[in-house]
């Protein structure tokens, strides 16, 4: 399988890069218990893009200029503090202003040399920077769709014709503290983006509820995902590897919950797994056509439950009342599951799934589920948490709907 | 006016004329009165929004959800936040402002005394609007309070529960009552001056207290129009802030921080007044560069209003909008530098003590100088990149607000308190107090810049495992920091309630005419104006 290829591939560059930079100093293994050999770090993690590398030498200059004026500064001041002091028996002086041109000299040197460390020593490397990682189209090699959702993150490759969504693979026993916490903790996907090394990959942002923020630490990108507009950032990516980030915008309840995983694998390897995926949604689509038994349906409802729904719904249907309703005895998925006319019915079930409700957490996913996703969530979830409709509907009909709605 | 109305102008003793108890507190107009009013809210909810902010910190003390559901997390950061701005660090300034102003200027009282009360009697409600709905869900009703954070971004604001609408509400109650102080100040300063008290010879807590002023009146009343076309895009069906409709969330961000950039300047700008006061007591020695701290103080005053969108450099602006807003936030780093050059110089060759107030004050010169130094890079858009968001940020302006705001009124505190209560507070529990803020506070923070480095993001209420070493020591820290500060407490209520007399001028290097005043100075001060030569 080209999966476990890729996955063989990074492998290696994982163990390589592992994500963070092992640490120059290690507090005792053994002082916190379970997070022996986390790693850790006092600096920018590793930087594998141009970006990162021009933001880390950048932040490093930086770092070393303020350095010096606080130590600088701070010492005169301390030399102050011991030398002009009333039990040492300094008798005050009671200037107060430079009053000869030695000390205006004196006065208006370290603005002079601030005025260049601003705006020329920090200002030009930074407009440079500036310049560069705004130029998201020349020589672009291919463009990656972001799309921020509470709680997760779509990725299409529009020349391909691929999406799909990226969810938090870290199981909730372990953020509840009922079993030991892995080593990716919070920073591991059940789909990672996989992008290929070596290609300037053009990154269009956008969201469909509130404000995400993507952000890779070492690709020395973040950037915000608005609803409604279209944000563009870019990265090239020179090392294979595993690199993990995180929403960076408060977006809610699970925003802790959201992270960016991507693999970077060289191009043929980044080719095969795009085919892969280009055949899985043609089955996917394929899958639509055909008539599904309700337990087929009840199975795959489970898992998309689990994946899409659960986060706000509660594995067992309670909700969090009030800002997520319960969908146990729920009034809306207890409504009936399509009109006489075979049309949706307004504010039902079905309405609900596929168009969301404004204003609220609950999100349209007509454009983010397939037919056969559909189906089978709104079939499980009327089957369910002690809900009791007994009726299912086929990825044939929401096929259907969804065309007959767009038109 | 007509002769019933108008107070006999001699033969007013003054002293004894107001009601007792609790109508004396609610009806007074009297600018002592209501100064110690405004410190005691301030200090009550300093210590609630600190009880916050422990929960907080308790809970990332170890990876994993332990104490709270996400939910509450998110309410706690954002109140946190309202509660410490507008309902610790502003009320605590006004407080100053209306007890030395009229001192230090040798007015007999603030000039518009009964607006004074109302805007002081505004705030105890607004706070309770803040924080009602934490109690309302407990008993089932509504889903807490605010969980945006602080700055309301739309639209996950839009999406909010009821939380929002008592924190729109609140603000609105907080920004009223913080406009009415203002211009009550700046109609002082101008008009109730003594006699020969020119602007230049103003001393320079009041000038900071000017500026602070006019700041607010120009940029709440933009906050106020954000939170309401937020508030009619949650109820009235209008779409400021929603694509969806015609609007821009980026609409909300611009409107937000043209109030929130400054906001910091509004906080700060007193306690840059105040600073200068207590280093040239403690030194011995007349204030270093008066004219060029009245000049730096009105350019960061001017400049304020312009570089507001370095708050979200990673929204995706233009080229040319990033540049400019880099270039003009780090022009404020000039009038800064020229404040610190001051503060330094006035110290330079005294005879300095290091009595409390002056601890405070230096302790402030050099953290508030990592919030400036820090401040210059997150200025640089590339590199903002990376500490944007993240907990570098939150170090950064716990550096600005905590060691440069509540630092610089602690400094204020201990410097007049002997003035304000006629008794010395104890030194050595000062001196206790000043250490063990000082390192638990560098204690809490310094792991926090290393976080936002190694890239943990902020606002998240659980986090990856490489992260958890520096949580820990900075929860820590968080807790001795918390529990040192009911040593301050302590003394402040110790010394209210007796100790060592102080004279009139206190201190010994101090000057000033609210230094010629007995401490306490008498219920009505100032009732003949100096004579200022």
């Amino acid at each position: 399988m080209a999966r476990r290829v890729f996955q063989v591939g990074t492998e290696r560059t994982a163990k390589r890069s592992a994500g963070y930079r092992r640490p120059g100093f290690l507090l005792p293994a053994g002082l916190m218990p379970g997070l022996a050999g986390a790693a850790y770090n006092i600096n920018f993690p590793d930087p594998v893009t141009p970006i990162a590398r021009e933001t880390l030498h950048i932040h490093n200059e930086f770092m070393l200029i303020i350095t010096i004026l606080f130590v600088v500064v701070f010492a005169i001041m301390i030399y102050s503090m011991i030398r002009h002091r009333k039990s040492v028996g300094h008798q005050p002086a009671n200037f107060t202003g430079p009053n000869s041109k030695l000390q205006w000299l004196w006065a208006l040197i370290p603005f002079a040399i601030l005025l260049f460390i601003d705006f020329i020593l920090m200002g030009i490397p930074a407009v440079n920077a500036i310049i560069e990682m705004e130029d998201t189209k020349t020589r672009a090699d291919m463009v990656l769709k972001v799309t921020g959702m509470q709680w997760k993150w779509q990725y299409e490759y529009p020349e391909a014709g691929v999406k799909f969504i990226s969810t938090l693979a870290t199981p909730r026993e372990q953020i509840n503290n009922a079993e030991a916490k892995g080593e990716h903790y919070l920073l591991e996907v059940d789909k990672p983006v996989v992008l290929p090394v070596g290609k300037k990959v053009r990154i269009l942002l956008t969201s469909t509820d509130v404000i995400h923020t993507w952000w890779v630490p070492q690709f020395g990108v973040k950037r915000d995902a608005i609803p409604g507009f279209l944000r563009e950032t870019w990265v090239k990516i020179e090392k294979p590897g595993i690199y993990r980030g995180q929403c960076a915008e408060l977006c809610g309840k699970d925003h802790g919950f959201m992270p960016v995983v991507v693999h970077a694998v060289p191009e043929p390897e980044y080719l095969a797994w795009l085919d892969e995926r280009k055949a899985e949604a043609k089955a996917a689509a394929g899958g639509a056509d055909r008539t599904w038994s309700s337990e087929e349906l009840l199975a795959k409802g489970q898992e998309i439950y689990g994946k899409q729904c659960a986060a706000c719904h509660q594995p067992n249907g309670q909700g969090l009342p009030p800002a997520f309703p319960g969908l146990a005895g729920s009034p809306v998925v207890n409504t009936p599951l399509l009109g006489k006319d075979g049309k949706i019915i307004k504010d039902s079930h079905v309405d609900r799934v596929l168009n969301g409700k404004a204003g609220t957490a609950m999100q349209a996913f007509r454009n983010t589920l397939s037919d056969v996703e559909l189906a089978a969530v709104i079939t499980y979830e009327r089957n369910s948490f002690g809900n009791h409709r007994g009726d299912m509907i086929q990825p044939a009909q929401i096929k259907s709907l969804r065309q007959g709605e767009s038109r | 006016m007509s002769a019933t109305t108008t107070l006999p102008a001699e033969g007013h003793d003054g002293h004894q004329h107001h009601p007792g108890g609790l109508t004396r507190w609610l009806t007074t107009t009297n600018h002592k009165d209501i100064g110690t009013m405004y410190l005691t809210f301030s200090m009550i909810m300093f210590f609630i929004g600190g009880l916050m902010i422990l929960a907080v910190r308790a809970e990332l003390f170890q990876p994993g959800l332990q104490l709270m559901k996400p939910e509450l997390f998110n309410q706690l950061i954002g109140v946190h936040a309202l509660v410490m701005i507008f309902a610790a660090l502003m009320p605590a300034a006004t407080g100053f402002a209306n007890w030395m102003i009229p001192l230090m200027i040798g007015a007999p009282d603030m000039a518009l005394p009964r607006l004074n009360n109302w805007g002081f009697w505004l705030l105890p409600p607004a706070a309770f609007l803040l924080t009602l709905p934490f109690t309302l869900a407990l008993f089932g009703v509504g889903d807490g309070a605010l969980a945006t954070g602080w700055t309301f971004y739309a639209p996950l604001s839009i999406q909010g529960g009821m939380g929002v609408d008592f924190a729109i509400l609140a603000v609105h109650i907080l920004g009223i009552s913080s406009i009415m102080g203002s211009i009550n100040i700046i109609v002082t300063i101008f008009n109730m001056r003594a006699p020969g008290m020119t602007m230049m010879k103003l001393p320079l807590f009041a000038w900071g207290w000017l500026i602070t002023a006019f700041l607010l009146i120009a940029t709440l009343p933009v906050l106020a129009g954000a939170v309401t076309m937020l508030l009619t895009d949650r109820h009235f069906g209008t779409h400021f802030f929603d694509a969806g409709g015609g609007g821009d969330p980026i609409l909300f961000q611009h409107l937000f921080w043209f109030f929130g950039h400054p906001e910091v300047y509004i906080l700060l700008l007193p306690v840059w007044g105040l600073i200068p006061h207590v280093l040239s007591t403690f030194s011995r020695k007349p204030t270093y560069g008066y004219k060029a701290q009245v000049y730096s103080f009105i350019a960061i005053g001017l400049l304020s209003v312009i570089v507001w969108a370095h708050h979200f450099f990673t929204a995706g602006l233009p080229v040319p909008a990033l540049i400019y807003f880099m270039f003009s936030t780090m022009a404020i780093s000039l009038p800064l530098a020229v404040l610190f050059f001051c503060w330094i110089a006035t110290m330079w060759r005294g005879a300095m003590t290091f009595e409390t107030p002056m601890l405070f004050a230096v302790g402030f010169i050099v953290l508030f100088g990592i919030a400036g130094l820090t401040g210059l890079i997150l200025a640089d858009v590339a590199a903002d990149a990376q500490y944007h968001h993240s907990y570098f940020v939150v170090a950064h302006f716990h550096y600005a607000l905590f060691a440069g705001g509540i630092m610089g009124v602690m400094t204020g505190v201990y410097y007049w308190l002997p003035k304000w209560t006629g008794h010395m507070y104890s030194e050595p529990l000062g001196k206790l107090h000043f250490w063990l803020t000082v390192i638990s506070f560098n204690l809490t923070f310094i792991p926090q810049f290393f976080l936002g480095l190694a890239g943990m993001p902020r606002r998240i209420p659980d986090y990856a495992l490489q992260f958890a070493e520096f949580n820990a020591i900075s929860t820590v820290g968080a807790f001795i920091l918390g529990i040192s500060q009911l040593l301050f407490a302590w003394n402040v209520w110790m010394c209210v309630r007796g100790g060592h007399k102080a004279t009139p001028r206190v201190w010994e290097g101090s000057e000033g005419l609210e230094w010629e005043l007995p401490s306490p100075p008498p219920h009505h001060s100032w009732e003949v104006q100096p004579q200022i030569k």
